[in-house]
């Protein structure tokens, strides 16, 4: 890291900007898990947009940028927009995301109006004031360039106020989502076991749309209004890509964030020049964004269990797997016929069960690898295991033939794609099971003897 | 309509010093006798138009908030056309190059949504917060290095955000004329097939429809009038037109067909009155003041809408909620008859009887005036008189309204029984909240039903046991 950091000047200037992303990304992170798995990313969305007016109104009465004020305002319109969009839902019978989009729609058309009207009408300072800290541009991409700009001292350390801000905000968040985990969890998941086990799922909803509401304009400022929705929900979503545990969960989607704020002001400051705008710097909020989407799709292709890539891995191990067991039966019906299979004779053989060239090729060449089939002058051979395992799944296919024979009373000459298919699911205590349910069969619907349990 | 637009502009002028002017210029816009006024009402009208009849089968299909990421999803797509155009020599502000980019780039956003949904577990909501974020992220990150360059001047794209709705020039209003009419044709020419893939999908591919074609087509109408009203109106304008007519729309009518004309005509006099409005104030932002106006029309049609609105909902439920009370008089009267009566229950016998509220009080849970009002609302009904030695009789059409009543409940206790094996002593309550439900087909089929199982139904006594004349309910 030190030798990236010394391309270009990282300055405190730097730490600060990252530090402060960090803390939004955390304090958004830890509340848009909730919203991910209750499904309503959108309502971070609405509230972002809706808080506007909030801002401007609370402007207005304090005539200052008072923090505390802002922040009660934001709290009240982030909870209205809350309560609008669940009365016109519940009372209109509108659906959720439209309401949804009406309400925030509206109440950021009378936000930007109140902030029009606010920099016209106010008195010059005032009216310079909302120029600074609501004119549109800034509700956008926010001012995090500029954190250093408003230096507060508290507890004798001087740092940015958006610094001291973001942190009580995170500490806040961490302290009621610590508090109320359990509550927050059961509702999270299950609204109607939460209000039978005593917890208003309700009262759990307004509270989280509070904190956002709280947190969004926290964030606001420092990273402009859609931004925030980056950093509420893409580190949650690629969190639950990861894990199904709601601990790590909540945990991995802070990692993110920070991971986003760090990345995303270093690629700010560096990528321009990349691409050939030199001794430039792009939007770290953007970048944030950006590269919270890149963290997203990582982790979309990536992500272990349910990664793009690993379930393209399973399928084929699964293809692969299927085309070596069809392998070792057909060989093993040819030694019972009393001959044996040329590479080629089984390759078309395998081939002709579904399997992909590709699979049969790595499938036969496993077999060889693990000595399960050998060579033999042009014709191939079980071995010893090769044949054990193989009477396992010849055993296995005709088990099934009986069985779909007997209790499905499909004629004998459909059994054979079902049971062809359930071979290779079949583990020796089911196969086992099965032989028991079927009275120990000798012979399968085709007069074709099963091969008896070795293992007994 | 026009004194409503007095009042609002009124409100919002600077100062009676100015009134004689400003009627002079309300009458000049209101006649539209201003080029300018003009460019604008026409386009925004059918841009509203347009937005109302396309956002109707979004509502539909829960996708309201689909045209929200799309329209996000469109910045990175304006600033690297720009920036393309610009390396490549040009303004970088040809409009035919940016609108490209707007919809490739929305495209690609919505072609994420779908292969996140597809390939993943994060579902829709999730999925379309992330494509508009980061997409708007990317854009706002090509948008500061533009920003920096020397070679092209960046001032204007941000109108495609919040758009510049007040100078809006004459071609603007004409690409949306096009749009609006193109996406009317094809509304109309692709109803049914629309309206099958809207209600329900499943059905539509069974019966052959293209549905995968006919999504491409109906998002690829989205994606045509946003790329053509984001410049003209703005982002957040373009979202609250897709979605705030056809929700107020859907107040007024159950029918597709309606609501589609509804919604193209909500969106259109939001677009018309909110112009003009704007065009009277000319400081306010004209798309935050088109959204109001719509905002407006959907809170009055949330609240007055003629088919799912507030005031008729609660004016049907006030409704059965009297019918109910009333039933359960009729029905409270008839038992108590039958308990003294100890022959069968005709209409004579039940117009014999005088009841007093005394009596009624404990045969079912009433609280305080509930009796008292059923009773007046009877009396009212013309099925009780009052008795000269106090308390009421019922009339002829109340005791057959009685009869009936109990019929009708015993009918719905027995079916229970028979059909539904629930035990006897259960059956009151349930039958309790279904028989006031129950219209005439229905309780003939129930006769028919029961009559096989049992012929003797025409005394139709209780199939449980009933308190006595004076016991508690």
């Amino acid at each position: 890291m030190s030798e990236l950091l010394s391309m270009v000047q990282w300055q405190t200037l730097d730490t600060w900007i990252v530090v402060v992303g960090a803390l939004c990304g955390m304090s958004c992170a830890l509340l848009g898990t909730f919203l991910v798995l209750r499904r309503m990313s959108m309502m971070g969305d609405a509230i972002s947009h809706a808080v506007l007016p909030g801002l401007a109104i609370a402007f207005l009465v304090a005539g200052s940028r008072g923090s505390l004020v802002m922040l009660v305002g934001a709290g009240v319109v982030g909870l209205l927009t809350a309560v609008f969009t669940q009365w016109i839902h519940r009372a209109g019978r509108v659906d959720e995301g439209a309401s949804m989009g009406v309400v925030f729609t509206v109440l950021f058309a009378i936000g930007l109006i109140l902030i029009v009207h606010v920099a016209e009408h106010g008195s010059d300072e005032l009216g310079r004031a909302a120029g600074v800290d609501l004119d549109p541009r800034c509700v956008l991409q926010g001012a995090l360039e500029m954190v250093h700009l408003y230096p507060v001292t508290l507890f004798g350390v001087s740092a940015p106020r958006a610094f001291w801000i973001t942190a009580a905000v995170f500490i806040a968040n961490v302290a009621i989502v610590a508090l109320l985990y359990k509550e927050l969890k059961i509702s999270a998941f299950d609204p109607a076991l939460a209000t039978s086990l005593g917890i208003s799922a309700d009262w759990m909803h307004y509270l989280l749309m509070t904190l956002v509401a709280i947190t969004t304009v926290v964030a606001f400022e420092s990273v402009g209004s859609i931004l925030v929705i980056a950093m509420l929900i893409v580190p949650a979503a690629a969190a639950h890509l990861l894990t199904d545990r709601l601990g790590s969960m909540l945990g991995l989607a802070m990692i993110i964030a920070v991971i986003a704020a760090v990345t995303g002001h270093w690629s700010a400051i560096n990528v321009p020049s990349w691409v050939g705008f030199d001794g430039q710097s792009a939007s770290t909020a953007g970048m944030i964004a950006v590269v919270s989407g890149l963290v997203f799709s990582l982790a979309l292709l990536l992500a272990p269990r349910r990664g793009i890539v690993s379930q393209i891995l399973n399928r084929l191990a699964l293809s692969v797997r299927v085309a070596r067991e069809d392998a070792l039966g057909l060989l093993l019906r040819a030694e019972e016929r009393g001959g044996t299979l040329t590479p080629t004779e089984l390759r078309g053989a395998v081939r002709a069960t579904g399997a992909g060239s590709g699979a049969v090729s790595w499938a036969l060449h496993q077999l060889q690898r693990q000595q399960l089939v050998r060579h033999d002058s042009g014709r191939l051979q079980l071995t010893v295991a090769g044949k054990a395992r193989a009477t396992e799944l010849l055993r296995s296919h005709r088990l099934w033939e009986t069985y779909v024979e007997e209790h499905f009373h499909l004629p004998t000459d459909h059994v054979h794609g079902p049971a062809e298919r359930l071979e290779h699911v079949t583990d020796p205590a089911l196969r086992e099971r099965l032989a028991d349910t079927l009275a120990n069969p000798t012979h399968d619907p085709h007069g074709r003897p099963i091969p008896p349990n070795d293992a007994t | 309509m026009p004194s409503s637009v007095a009042d609002t502009g009124d409100r919002m002028s600077t100062g009676v010093t100015h009134a004689s002017r400003f009627v002079d210029e309300l009458l000049h816009v209101l006649t539209l006798q201003d080029y300018n006024t003009n460019v604008v009402v026409v386009g925004v009208s059918a841009l509203g138009l347009a937005c109302g009849l396309i956002g109707s089968f979004l509502l539909l299909r829960k996708r309201a908030l689909l045209g929200d990421a799309i329209s996000h999803a469109m910045l990175p797509g304006i600033a690297g056309a720009f920036m393309v155009m610009s390396a490549l020599g040009g303004s970088g502000k040809s409009l035919v190059g940016l609108l490209i980019g707007a919809a490739i780039s929305g495209a690609a956003g919505l072609a994420c949504i779908l292969l996140i949904r597809h390939f993943s577990r994060i579902k829709e909501d999730a999925a379309l917060g992330i494509i508009l974020s980061v997409f708007f992220g990317l854009g706002v990150v090509l948008l500061t290095l533009i920003q920096q360059m020397r070679t092209a001047s960046a001032a204007g794209l941000e109108s495609f955000i919040y758009g510049k709705t007040a100078s809006m020039l004459a071609s603007d209003a004409i690409a949306i004329l096009i749009a609006a009419v193109v996406i009317s044709i094809a509304c109309l020419v692709l109803f049914k097939e629309f309206t099958v893939l809207s209600f329900d999908q499943a059905y539509a591919q069974s019966q052959g429809f293209p549905v995968h074609g006919l999504d491409i087509v109906m998002t690829a109408l989205v994606i045509a009038v946003m790329v053509i009203g984001l410049q003209a109106v703005g982002l957040i304008l373009m979202i609250a037109m897709l979605v705030i007519p056809p929700a107020a729309a859907r107040f007024w009518t159950d029918r597709l067909h309606r609501m589609l004309f509804c919604a193209g005509a909500i969106g259109l006099l939001s677009g018309l009155f909110g112009a003009l409005i704007s065009t009277l104030t000319p400081r306010m932002p004209a798309g935050a003041v088109i959204v109001l106006v719509a905002g407006a029309i959907f809170f009055v049609s949330m609240v007055f809408g003629t088919a799912r609105g507030v005031v008729r909902r609660v004016v049907e439920h006030v409704g059965l909620a009297r019918k109910v009370a009333l039933q359960h008089l009729l029905r409270a009267m008839y038992e108590l008859r039958e308990a003294q009566a100890d022959c069968e229950v005709t209409p004579t016998v039940l117009q014999e009887g005088r009841f007093s509220a005394d009596a009624l009080q404990p045969r079912r849970a009433w609280n305080g005036g509930e009796l008292q009002q059923a009773i007046r609302l009877a009396r009212r009904a013309g099925y009780l008189t009052p008795d000269s030695r106090g308390g009421v009789r019922l009339t002829e059409s109340g005791a057959n309204a009685a009869i009936h009543v109990v019929r009708n409940h015993r009918l719905w206790e027995i079916f229970l029984i028979t059909h539904a094996d629930i035990a006897p002593s259960h059956v009151d309550r349930d039958a309790d909240m279904v028989e006031h439900v129950l219209d005439p087909a229905m309780i003939a089929e129930l006769e028919a039903v029961l009559a096989k199982t049992d012929p003797a139904l025409a005394t139709l006594a209780s199939p449980h046991h009933l308190p006595s004349a004076g016991g508690a309910g």
